[in-house]
Parts: C-alpha cells; structure tokens; sequence
C-alpha cells in the first residue's frame, strides 16, 4: 500500500514527516484522524489508561502554526506520538498501571517528554502497561487488559503491551515503551511493530517510574526501523539529571540507515533456537535469517554458554531494586492511601496491600528476601557476578559477529489468562533478558505471521552504544518486507 | 570493684552547601515547611538522584584534616528502612565503603588552673561516611506533620572507637571537631539548627578487663555540655546497677538535658536488617590524586598546630593562644599583624582585648573590622615609639574601629601626641618634681625604688598628661643618680 492510498493513522512516521514537510496535510489532520482512530478502537482494544484529546488538538495547532510560520522543528514536528503510563508527562496522569497511582498526575515532565516536546511531537494517549512494567502481558494492569490488534482475545505482550497495541491499531504514529526484561521488544514482537531498546545510558531515565534501576530502559515503537531511528534520534543524549545516563556525544541514527548496507557478520546464539520455541516462529526467523545471506552477510553459530542463568540472575537483580524502587509508595506525600489507618503501621500495610497487585508484592517479597541479611551473597552478590559474565559472554561473541540475531519471544501472542503460573510468564523474557543485563542494544523486528496470523519478531543485539549499526542491519531487512506497515483487521 | 567507661561518639555533621546533595533545590535552615523541595526530594514516581560535588569535596576535606585515608572511589548505597521522615524510605548512604576510614580527633583535657595547658590525646576515628539528612516529624495531638526542607540535606558521619573514657573527654572531642569542621568551612555546626548531632555508645567495665561490656546508645544529646552530662549520668547509672549486682540492657535511651535524666527508649532486640546494596541510579565517583591535592590546599593549619605554632614562634601566653587558635578569623588577623611587623605580645593583647570587646559591641566578624591589621601595625609603632600614651591609644582604636581612619590622622585630629622624649621641658619638669619632692627623692636615694612614682605625678601634670611615661622614668633615674 502506498503513502497515498494509506489511511492517516496508518502512515509511517517518516511518510507523515514528508507529508507534513510538504504541507500535503496538517498536524491537525493526521492528529484527528488518530484521535478519531483510538475513539473508534478504543472500546475493544482498551490500549489506553487516559488520553487527553483537547491538548493533543492545541498541539497540533501549534505545530501547524509553526510550519505556516516557515519553521518547523524537524521530523517529529506535529507527529501524534503515545507514552507508556510510566512516563511522566507534566500535569498527566501516571499511573504506571497501579491502584497505588490511580489518581496521581505528575507536576513534571520526564527528559523524554521534555525532548519530544522539543522536537514538535504531540503527546497524545497514556497507553496501559503491566503494573510498575511487571509482567509480559499487560494483563497485571490493575485497571484492565488490553487485546492484541491481530486477535483481540490474545495479549499484546508486556510489560509495554498498550503501547505496542496502540501502535499496530493506529492510536499513535510512534509511542514510547520501556524495557527491564523485554518490556517493548516481546510486545513489538507479538503485536508486529518494530520496538528498540537501546543501550543502557542511551536514553535518560529522569521521569520514568522505575521498576529496575540498573535494567530500565526507554525505547520506541515504529512501525519501521527507520522510524524508530527517527524517535531515538530525539530522545537519546546525555541527560545531566540522570547520573546513569552516557556522555557518549548523540549520532545520527536515521543517517546510518541512509549508508549503503554493506555484508555484515551476524551471530545467531545456539542457546537461543532450543527447547520452548515456537516452530512457526523459528520458521519466521530462519526466513528472515536467509534474507540477510541473501544480502551477502556471513552468518554463523555462537555460543553465549551463561545464557541459561540469565532468567534466575535478573529475577534476583531485578526484585531487590524493585523491593527498594517501590518503598517510596507508601501512602504518606502521595499515592492511595487507606481509609482511616490506626496508626503508622496500619496506613503502611494496608495502604501497600490495597495499592499493589499480585505479581508486585510477589517480587518485592521475593527482593526483599535476597537483599536480607545473610542471604545478600548467596543471592543478590552472586547474581551480579552472573551478569558480569553474562555481559562477557555477548563481548566474547562481538568479537567474532557485528550482530546476534534471534527470536524475540519463544512463542506468538497467547490467549488472555493462558499463562496463569507466574514462572509461566517469566519464560516469554527468556531471549530478551540477555540484553537487559549485558546493557546491549536490541532491537525487535517484524518478520512475518503464523498460520493463524499472528506476528512474528526477530531480535537484532547490537554492541554497546552500536544503535547505527544495530538500525542499518535491521534496515537491510525492513526496508524490503515492511512487514510493520501491515494493519489487523480491526 | 571499680569500673572505667568506655565511650564511642557518632557525630552527624551538616555539610554547608547551596544545593542539596542529590538536586539542585536549595539546603536551607528556617523556611516555610516543604518549600526547599522538589521531584527528587519527595521522592516522587520517576524523580533520580544526582550527586552533589560540593559535598564530596567536603568530606574528603574533613578527612585531610583529620588524617583520614581517602577512599579512591566514593561509592552509594541504599539504607532500606520506612519511616515517614524518609521519602524513598532509603537512605542513600555509605556502607562498606566510606570515603573516610582512619584518622584522628586531638583533644585537650581541661589543665591544673585556667592558664595552664592540659593534656592533649589523640581520639582515634573509625570512619567518615555521606549520606542524605532526612526530614523532620512535628507531632501534633491527632495527627503528624512532615517537612521535607531538611531532607537531602548532605550530611556526614564521622564515627569514634571506642576510645573516650569520661564525659569531660566527649566534650573536649566535640569542642576540637567542631572547630576543625568551622575552621575547614565544612559546617557551622550550630547544634541549636540541628547542624552538629551527637550520639554516644557507652559501656562500663571492671578497670584491666579488655573486653567491652554491654553498651547502651544514649541520644538526643543536643549541646556540648548535654553530651558530657549525659554521659557521665549515664555513666553513674550504670555504674549503680553493676554496684548493686545488675546486668546492663542493650537499648537506646533518651537523655534529657533539662532534668538531667534519661529513659529507655528502645532495646535493641527490634534492631532493622537495613538491606543495603549498591545505589543503581548512582554511578560510582573516582577521587583522584589531584582531586584531593587541590583539597588539600584548601585545608587550614588545625587549631591545636596553630597554637603549638604561636606558643614557639611569638611566645604568646597560652591563655591568649587558646582564645586566638579557636576563633580563625581572629587567629588570621592576629597573623596578619605580625606579618606586617606589629610585635606578637603587643598585637596579641591589642587583638584579645581591644578588638574583640569592639567587634562583640559591633557584631562584626574580624574579617569585616575597620581596623585593618596595617591601622593595628601603625598603632603599635605610635605606641612604641612613645609618640602616643597608651590611655590615648585606647581612645585612637576606639575612634579607628568606628571611621576606620589611619591612627596618625586621629592622633594629629585630636592632638593627642606625646610630648617628644628629647625635649628640654621635660628635664626641666623633672628638676621642679624633684625639687619639689625631696622626701621622696631622698628616699628613692635610700634604695626605696617605688618613691620614683610620687615624682612621676607632678611631672605628668605639668606635661598636661601628654609625656611619656618611659621617658618620665629615664629622665627621672638619670637626674636622681646624678645627685
């Protein structure tokens, strides 16, 4: 389908920017045929938590008003982009998908939000999520589940399940996801959008509710790899008000793509293609494997012999930061808080127990446990060893290959409610993980459907700070199949 | 049997800097509640920690000065307990490893009378951490308010051995480190604004046993004076209770200074598994060599090696030694003027008793005195050379610190000058007052040395009081002996 022939809301961001540029439609246009495409979609998808149409509207005018001016602040500029509701917005709800937010709206605007307003976007739909990014399916919202575009009774993947969604339904031409474990790429995978996470340090963390300190990560959704470069390219850079957040000097990740794709060493990780996956989606993979012989890239096996420990070492990190990331809603400056506590104890406890779900106070029960003392060492100090190695393992292997090349998710979207054994779920990570603990980029890539129509998504790791790289291999790929440009029947 | 005390200090010290020691919103003392916050202080969805250098540097300035080894990289820990006065409920704190392990408090015991030196000790340190103030509790009948103003306030630890033996040792520890971190511009230390805070772990046992008894934490010491008498409360409590055949219980009590008493306020069987770990939003920091160099040559000479100083170099009595080395303003003036030729005993008594009596009239720091240590020099050499009597000299300083005007422009405005030493009116004087005098010049004569001064007065009369005293005496003595 062409540029021309395409609805609005389905255009990629990059076609949108030209558009725009060319004065062919208005921000006003493109962000009311989204709005109108979420009013539509909405009531069955249900990929947002709050939306606020009348400031998505003044933003778009601005916008137009600037490119009437003669201006215009660049690609970004009038694009309807959506946020994880675990990104604050100034004067927003954020909810980070918990009773324990469930009317708190934050005074402040996360860096990202900040660089997005910069750049022009309009900031348009809080997208549901997995409590506090915990979880693979978004269905430990506390408000409500949200259905996969391609089949609505499936998942769309978690803990970034909404904005996924909202993507592949329309609602938004890019949005913003965060990854600890695979929390955009698994539901870029599932929901057949490109999702990144970029290197640890990439993208400033400030105003993002944290899950995992050492692990989170902001990323975006697009439908193209080309506009996810577009997005990082505004969001990546050094951010003073996060100390965890690289000085590397920011690069022109949508130029590296424009750079003729030259034959690439890519790794595939024997670990990853055994037990547990999907032999649709290893089908989907081995096709998206040739096309990169195809384009004369050398492909061979490697071996990253700790991936094995990788789900135990980051359900160890993980938890421990999450038991003291999360000790902060306490129900005393914020956040629900019971009725009529007894005493400080009582509005502790009770106001925690009402305010978190299941699958919350289970890993913070489970971090508080490793950090205890006399089990810190035989848990949370020998996991960071683990992921030392772990991190050795990937340098060891882009030593040898520019790139690993994997499955994204064992298995394509499942049913609603299918995985009700938490270690269940835990096993949907289990190629994801890898990159969280290593701080490597990774990158999801759409790379076709099931027989039943379900998306499938390969996964690009790259070197640190590799994110060109990483772009123009998946680029070589995307650019032909464009598998992301493809709409549900919904 | 009898029993020695053996007494462990834990000081918090407030780190004076603009900025809170993890964002940038101002650290202050005395504002509106939860005015001095912001996402970071209130811990708010999303809100990072950013470290304060100012506040490194302070620490690895305190422990220059008091001999610490400075850890190569100051690394950031998370202290996980819940209270409402902590916003994260974490503290980010240091805990394996302290910018600061080592070092030493030098403290002076009180001496045998006012004047005379006491004996100094050395009080071994065990650490000096950072770490982040909380906020404050005000607890009403039914219901209890929070200000987070103070909450990531830096704030630094510094920890004792065990080391101390007497609430007279805790007070002079306290007086010395104090001092040492006003000195070294860390901290005002103003215990009233909660600026210095002072917990002591103390313990009893038999005089020659090495092993420590039973300790228990006495807190909410706020004065200097409340943490000596608090300690040596304590220490004739638990004295009483060994006496008596009683064992000591591990606890917390609470000292009130007003009453003099102390109560239980905790034992220590509820003590907190504080789940430390690594700070993940906070990137270690690496303090290199020319980092602390560069400190160091911020770091004033402490006041203990000062006063060693002034006592060798200028032969200041040690009363005047120990007010000057303790107020270093003052100290660097005193310096100032002998650095400019004013002669050490002189400036010294000009500086202890003129000037501070004008500066307290005042309110003024030495630093902003009108009379600058030049004026001084010049007062003293009017002075020496006999061109001023000392009774004018008094009133010329007054006059200076008050117009800040050279001393010979006041001396000259109010013609105060002293007659000239060599002028023939005053031999002529001296020939009328003892001619006038005879008794007493005959007794002088007769080896009675103090009849001298009832000559003296009829010479300054006639001088209109504008002799000089020295030249009074010498001229005197020579038409005396002269017969």
């Amino acid at each position: 389908m062409t540029a021309a022939t395409t609805p609005l809301h389905y255009l990629s961001l990059a076609d949108a920017a030209a558009a725009l540029a060319a004065r062919r439609i208005s921000s006003a246009e493109l962000t009311e045929a989204v709005i109108a495409r979420a009013e539509a979609v909405e009531p069955r998808l249900r990929a947002f938590l709050s939306a606020d149409p009348a400031s998505a509207r003044a933003q778009a005018q601005a916008s137009d008003a600037r490119r009437a001016a003669g201006g215009g602040l660049g690609p970004l500029d009038g694009i309807p982009i959506g946020l994880k509701d675990v990104i604050a917005v100034r004067d927003q709800p954020l909810t980070a998908g918990s009773r324990m937010l469930e009317k708190f709206v934050s005074p402040y605007d996360a860096t990202v939000t900040g660089r997005l307003r910069d750049a022009g976007a309009v900031l348009y739909g809080r997208h549901n999520c997995d409590e506090f990014a915990m979880g693979s399916s978004t269905e430990n919202s506390a408000f409500h589940p949200t259905g996969n575009p391609w089949a609505l009774d499936r998942v769309p993947g978690g803990s970034s399940g909404g904005s996924a969604a909202a993507l592949a339904a329309g609602e938004a031409l890019a949005t913003l996801g965060s990854d600890t474990g695979g929390s955009i790429r698994q539901p870029a995978a599932l929901c057949g959008v490109v999702g990144l996470k970029p290197t640890y340090g990439r993208v400033s963390r400030y105003g993002l509710v944290a899950y995992a300190s050492s692990l989170d990560q902001i990323g975006p959704f697009g439908r193209t790899v080309e506009d996810v470069a577009l997005v990082l390219q505004a969001i990546a850079g050094h951010d003073e008000r996060d100390s965890t957040s690289v000085g590397a000097p920011a690069e022109e990740f949508a130029a590296a793509l424009a750079a003729p794709s030259v034959p690439r060493r890519l790794g595939l990780p024997r670990e990853y293609f055994g037990e547990g996956l999907d032999p649709e989606v290893a089908a989907a993979v081995e096709q998206a494997v040739s096309h990169y012989r195809e384009l004369g890239c050398e492909v061979r096996e490697v071996s990253l012999p700790h991936t094995a420990y990788c789900l135990d070492t980051y359900y160890v990190l993980a938890t421990a930061e999450a038991s003291s990331n999360l000790a902060r809603y306490d129900g005393i400056r914020y956040g629900h808080r019971c009725a009529e506590p007894r005493d400080l104890h009582d509005l502790y406890f009770r106001s925690r127990a009402e305010g978190f779900g299941a699958e919350v106070k289970r890993r913070i029960i489970l971090g508080t446990y490793v950090l205890s003392s006399g089990y810190y060492d035989a848990y949370y100090l020998k996991a960071q060893k683990v992921r030392t190695l772990v991190r050795r393992d990937f340098l060891r292997a882009f030593a040898q290959v520019d790139a690993l090349l994997t499955p994204t998710s064992p298995i394509p979207a499942f049913q609603r409610g299918e995985k009700a054994d938490p270690l269940a779920m835990y096993l949907c990570d289990i190629y994801t993980i890898g990159a969280n603990l290593a701080g490597l980029p990774a990158m999801s890539v759409p790379c076709g459907f099931t027989r039943a129509g379900l998306p499938v998504g390969f996964q690009l790791i790259g070197k640190p700070l590799g994110e060109s790289e990483l772009l123009a291999i998946g680029h070589a790929y995307d650019r032909v199949h464009q598998w992301g440009r493809r709409h549900p029947n919904l | 049997m009898s029993y020695e005390a053996v007494i462990g200090l834990e000081v918090h010290v407030q780190i004076r800097t603009r900025s809170k020691i993890f964002t940038r919103v101002a650290a202050g003392y005395g504002q509106e509640p939860n005015t001095l916050t912001d996402p970071v202080v209130l811990a708010l969805p999303g809100a990072l920690p950013v470290m304060n250098r100012a506040a490194l540097d302070a620490i690895i300035k305190a422990g220059l000065l008091l001999g610490c080894e400075i850890a190569p990289v100051c690394k950031w820990d998370r202290k996980n307990y819940f209270y409402p006065d902590s916003p994260k409920n974490y503290q980010i704190s240091q805990y394996d490893a302290p910018v600061c392990r080592g070092g030493s408090v030098e403290i002076e015991l009180p001496g045998p009378a006012r004047n005379l030196m006491g004996e100094h000790k050395r009080i071994p340190l065990t650490r000096i951490h950072l770490e982040e103030d909380v906020g404050k509790l005000n607890h009403g009948a039914t219901e209890s308010l929070v200000d987070y103003n103070r909450a990531g306030t830096p704030l630094m630890e510094i920890v004792s051995e065990p080391a101390l033996a007497s609430g007279e040792e805790a007070y002079a520890y306290l007086t010395s480190l104090r001092a040492t971190m006003i000195q070294g511009g860390i901290s005002d230390c103003d215990m009233e604004k909660g600026q210095l805070r002072c917990d002591a772990n103390i313990s009893l046992r038999p005089v020659g046993s090495t092993t420590l008894g039973t300790k228990v934490e006495l807190k909410n010491l706020n004065s200097i004076s409340f943490v000596r008498d608090g300690i040596e409360h304590e220490i004739r409590r638990q004295r009483s209770v060994l006496e008596r055949g009683g064992r000591i219980t591990q606890e917390t009590r609470d000292y009130d200074g007003m009453t003099g008493t102390s109560q239980s306020l905790r034992s220590k069987e509820e003590a907190h598994d504080y789940r430390y770990f690594p700070d993940p939003d906070l990137m270690p920091v690496v303090i290199d060599a020319p980092w602390q160099e560069r400190l160091r040559a911020e770091c004033p000479e402490l006041p203990f090696d000062r006063q060693r100083r002034f006592l060798a170099d200028y032969q200041l009595p040690y009363t005047q030694t120990s007010v000057l080395v303790w107020d270093r303003p003052l100290a660097d003036y005193f310096e100032a003027v002998v650095q400019l030729g004013g002669a050490p005993q002189a400036a010294g008594n000009w500086i202890i008793n003129d000037l501070r009596r004008e500066l307290a009239a005042a309110g003024v720091d030495p630093a902003a005195s009108r009379v600058s240590p030049a004026n001084l020099v010049a007062l003293l050499r009017l002075i020496d050379s006999g061109s001023i009597l000392n009774a004018a000299a008094k009133e010329v300083f007054v006059e200076m610190f008050a117009t800040g005007d050279s001393p010979e422009a006041i001396v000259d405005r109010r013609g105060l000058r002293a007659a000239p030493t060599d002028s023939g009116e005053l031999e002529s004087w001296c020939r009328d007052a003892i001619a006038g005098n005879a008794k007493a010049a005959a007794e002088f004569r007769s080896g009675k040395d103090g009849a001298i001064n009832a000559l003296k007065g009829p010479v300054m009369k006639a001088a209109k009081g504008k002799a000089n005293p020295k030249a009074v005496d010498e001229t005197l003595r020579r038409l005396l002996a002269a017969g």
